[in-house]
């Protein structure tokens, strides 16, 4: 052919680095983050017993305030590591409710007695139902819930300093809310 | 032979969900077979072990028993596990490109072919001429 090159040549080439790149932004993504699905709903009604107290817990302890709902188990290792980090939140005045996962209410107990108790109320989900409700499928996960008791945030994984700024503090001071601060 | 013939089947003693009829059964096997495994990636919760499709396959099972419809219980985990959860993913704008993808890549594909051919045969009678 001598009518010069045909750009229509380029075509495969072109098609087939588009792909590469879409294909290549796929790897680097953690799958087994799962996108937040009940984002902007309301926490599921339940009616659960306190591991710390008689009362029996409801879903309006979830409202009136910012508080952070931290799904944890005895069983899991990561809980472990984010503990101490809970703990700093708490100590710092950010209200944190506890969702004991799948648990012994004695081996939970004794946990919190030898680590610290971070949590303001914890609720008890022994057969995970309650966790189903909210979609958790595994622990630690932590949502941040806003006065009117809906779902504003979800963490999978361990909470730590780096996930607070980037993920929860932002949310918080758009909302006025200084972290800590409870209204 | 006779102990395999008496042998309890294996599966029998994974878990044991009674329900009405057979129908209820049946679409309790086809739910579990279509429902994936939220912790565990390559697994419907049929197949897996893991703790949340044990709870999610008794969820399930109370859904069918309290008469929910097969819809409302894809929705049920859908609502809270994201699309990701079902092993039939439906058309949304962020599912798009997996359904139309290949075959919008097959249709350029043979447009090209017939382009190429249909030009080739055309530039073989000029020469002929």
């Amino acid at each position: 052919m001598s009518k010069g090159t045909n750009p229509w040549v380029f075509l495969p080439l072109a098609a087939f680095v588009a792909l590469a790149v879409l294909l290549a932004s796929g790897l680097g993504r953690n799958p087994e983050e799962l996108p937040s699905a009940l984002a902007g709903k309301p926490v599921p009604e339940f009616s659960r017993p306190s591991l710390l107290n008689d009362r029996t817990l409801t879903e309006e302890l979830l409202t009136g305030r910012w508080q952070l709902l931290n799904v944890w188990g005895t069983w899991c290792p990561t809980c472990y590591i984010e503990h101490p980090y809970l703990l700093e939140l708490a100590r710092d005045g950010v209200p944190i409710i506890g969702l004991d996962y799948k648990d012994e209410d004695a081996k939970a107990r004794d946990y919190l007695a030898e680590y610290g108790n971070p949590f303001r109320e914890v609720i008890v989900d022994a057969d995970g139902q309650l966790g189903l409700d909210l979609g958790v499928y595994g622990a630690p996960e932590t949502f941040l819930i806003n006065p009117r008791g809906e779902i504003v945030l979800r963490h999978v994984g361990e909470l730590n300093q780096r996930v607070w700024d980037e993920k929860f503090a932002p949310v918080l001071q758009q909302a006025g809310e200084a972290p800590g601060v409870t209204p | 032979m006779l102990l395999a013939l008496t042998a309890v089947p294996a599966w029998a003693a994974i878990d044991i969900y009674q329900f009405d009829s057979d129908a209820q059964q049946d679409r309790f096997h086809r739910l579990t077979e279509e429902l994936r495994c939220p912790k565990c990636q390559n697994q419907s919760i049929a197949d897996s072990d893991a703790e949340i499709s044990q709870d999610m396959r008794e969820r399930v099972a109370r859904m069918i028993r309290e008469g929910h419809s097969d819809e409302e219980i894809v929705t049920f985990f859908v609502d809270r596990y994201g699309d990701f959860v079902s092993y039939r993913p439906p058309f949304n704008p962020r599912t798009a490109i997996l359904w139309v993808g290949p075959l919008t890549l097959l249709l350029l594909g043979g447009v090209g072919i017939v382009v190429l051919v249909r030009r080739a045969s055309r530039e073989a009678e000029e020469d002929e001429q």
